[in-house]
């Protein structure tokens, strides 16, 4: 019996050498010898459990990591980018001329800006027009920051707030008014230092 | 106070204050073992676990159990419905009951008991073996397959562990010659110079480890918690309880839990002396030093796979308290002569 197998391993050994580049190996041949002292044991068991429970009664003393939330936050980036805000500039003057780059430039169309002519009565912003309406749907906003990057005279930024959620979907629509609130001083200070290192 | 437990009415009005006394105490310590094990298992894994109703988290079972008690109270279709109500119930009445014979030491020489039986712990034994009819039942009228995979697992692991849990305890009984849990908890020895009680772990602490090993296989606790095995039968007997029947299951899980650590601190741990320690502050302590042994074990161990634990139960623990009877009855007969 074992030679007619050995028989038969050898025969099949012998076909697959055409096609099969791999050597067939008898049972246990190339397997290293167990390391004689890594044999179970009940001490060396108990030994293990022993270490487990160790662990875990160090991790027990150990400062706790969790940052508590709504007292504590997380540090951001200076540059993360949260909600909108229009700019003004020093004399009060919106920034926005109603050029719309930013509403092209929105990869989910979530910016609906529409202009209107400026008038020696009626100065709103510096340039030819000024934005009428401008609403940004923050449900459909993606944070992407490319308004930013089109806007030519810097009138829309990302902020840093990410708090956003409210009760409604309507209120999820920032309106001009809402979006022209003063961004905070850090915000726009930094903002500053950055187009002057522009210019220079 | 001992004139009126002889009085044949008096007997009563004692019983039941007791009785009384005795539910708000273990509703309330099963509370806040419940906060307690949310706490030490938040912080081995190093969060801070409840802290957001009340100080330090304290009031957050309240909240719990006010958001539970208001949820619809639902059956599912085409489950048995007698068996479905009925289950619970029995897992809450078979784990208060064990208490009726947990005797406490309130004060020197003042003990509080329910029943001064003399086969107290052969009570409880029996008491804590309807748990397994509880969870059986639950898993069988739920009419799921994963609960009755969990009830299939539930009686063969109970059963399995309740001999160990058993035959663990006999070599205590044999020292002391009494199955009363007062009598074991003020066995007295006379040690050359020293004569007092002891804890009786130093005299059995083979026994000590098969009972702390069956015992948290039979409150189905990690890392014995196959019954319910969240992640390979979404939480077992329990699937499909929901509201105050959910509740009454795991008061029963944690009632059992405490049963247990009163009576490890009974029968290994010397009960209530603890050197100048006050008698109930000594109890108190040693229980809750043994639940949070429980805690630290879940908090470490990873669950056991099913033939693991059958084999844990039946080849290793069996033998080792039956060995463990036979060494302690010769050496008593050497020792006594």
């Amino acid at each position: 019996m074992t030679d007619e197998s050995d028989a038969g391993r050898a025969q099949g050994a012998e076909d697959r050498k055409a096609g099969d580049p791999t050597p067939l190996r008898r049972p246990g041949e190339g397997v290293p010898p167990k390391p004689k002292g890594d044999r179970p044991s009940v001490a060396g068991d108990v030994a293990a459990l022993a270490g487990g429970l160790k662990t875990t009664l160090q991790e027990f003393f150990r400062p706790v990591v969790t940052t508590m939330y709504p007292e504590e936050k997380t540090p951001r980036s200076e540059r993360y980018r949260g909600r909108h805000y229009l700019r003004r500039y020093d004399n009060g003057l919106e920034r926005c001329i109603g050029c719309e780059l930013c509403a092209a430039a929105c990869p989910v169309g979530c910016i609906l800006v529409i202009a209107a002519e400026n008038t020696d009565e009626n100065r709103v912003s510096p340039g030819e027009r000024y934005a009428k309406t401008y609403e940004i749907n923050m449900l459909r906003c993606i944070f992407c920051g490319y308004c930013e990057d089109a806007c030519p005279v810097q009138a829309i930024v990302l902020g840093p707030e990410y708090e956003l959620s409210d009760t409604s979907r309507e209120k999820f629509i920032y309106t001009k008014e809402k979006l022209l609130e003063p961004l905070p001083p850090d915000v726009e200070a930094r903002l500053g230092a950055k187009k002057k290192e522009e210019a220079t | 106070m001992s004139g009126l437990y002889d009085d044949p009415i008096g007997h009563w009005v004692v019983v039941v204050v007791a009785a009384a006394a005795l539910l708000f105490v273990v509703l309330t310590a099963t509370a806040y073992t419940v906060w307690f094990e949310r706490v030490a298992l938040g912080r081995i894994q190093r969060r801070p676990g409840p802290n957001r109703v009340g100080p330090f988290g304290l009031l957050q079972l309240a909240a719990d159990g006010l958001k539970l008690a208001f949820k619809e109270s639902f059956i599912p279709a085409k489950t048995d419905k007698v068996l479905y109500v009925i289950a619970p119930t029995i897992a809450v009445a078979a784990a208060f009951l064990s208490w009726a014979v947990i005797p406490i030491g309130l004060w020197y020489n003042v003990q509080y008991w329910i029943a001064d039986v003399n086969i107290g712990i052969l009570l409880i034994f029996a008491f804590s073996s309807l748990n397994v009819y509880a969870i059986v039942l639950g898993g069988y009228a739920s009419n799921n397959k994963y609960s009755l995979l969990g009830g299939m697992r539930a009686a063969a692991q109970l059963i399995s562990y309740e001999v160990a849990l058993g035959l663990s305890l006999v070599p205590t009984f044999m020292i002391v010659g009494s199955l009363r849990l007062r009598d074991i908890v003020e066995y007295t020895v006379h040690w050359g110079p020293y004569t007092g009680p002891i804890p009786l772990i130093l005299i059995t602490p083979i026994g000590f480890v098969i009972y702390l090993m069956a015992a948290i296989a039979e409150t189905n606790r990690a890392p014995f918690d196959l019954p319910e095995a969240e992640q390979e039968l979404i939480g077992g007997f329990l699937t499909e309880y929901s509201g105050l029947k959910f509740v009454m299951y795991y008061l029963a899980e944690y009632v059992n839990m405490i049963t247990v650590s009163a009576l490890a601190t009974l029968l290994f741990f010397g009960g209530w002396h603890l050197g100048v320690v006050p008698p109930v502050l000594a109890f108190i302590l040693k229980v809750v030093l043994f639940l949070f042994l429980y805690i630290w074990l879940r908090g470490t161990f990873p669950r056991l796979r099913y033939d693991m634990l059958m084999r844990l139960g039946w080849k290793v623990l069996l033998p080792l308290a039956i060995a463990n009877i036979i060494v302690t009855g010769i050496v008593l007969v050497a020792v006594q002569g």
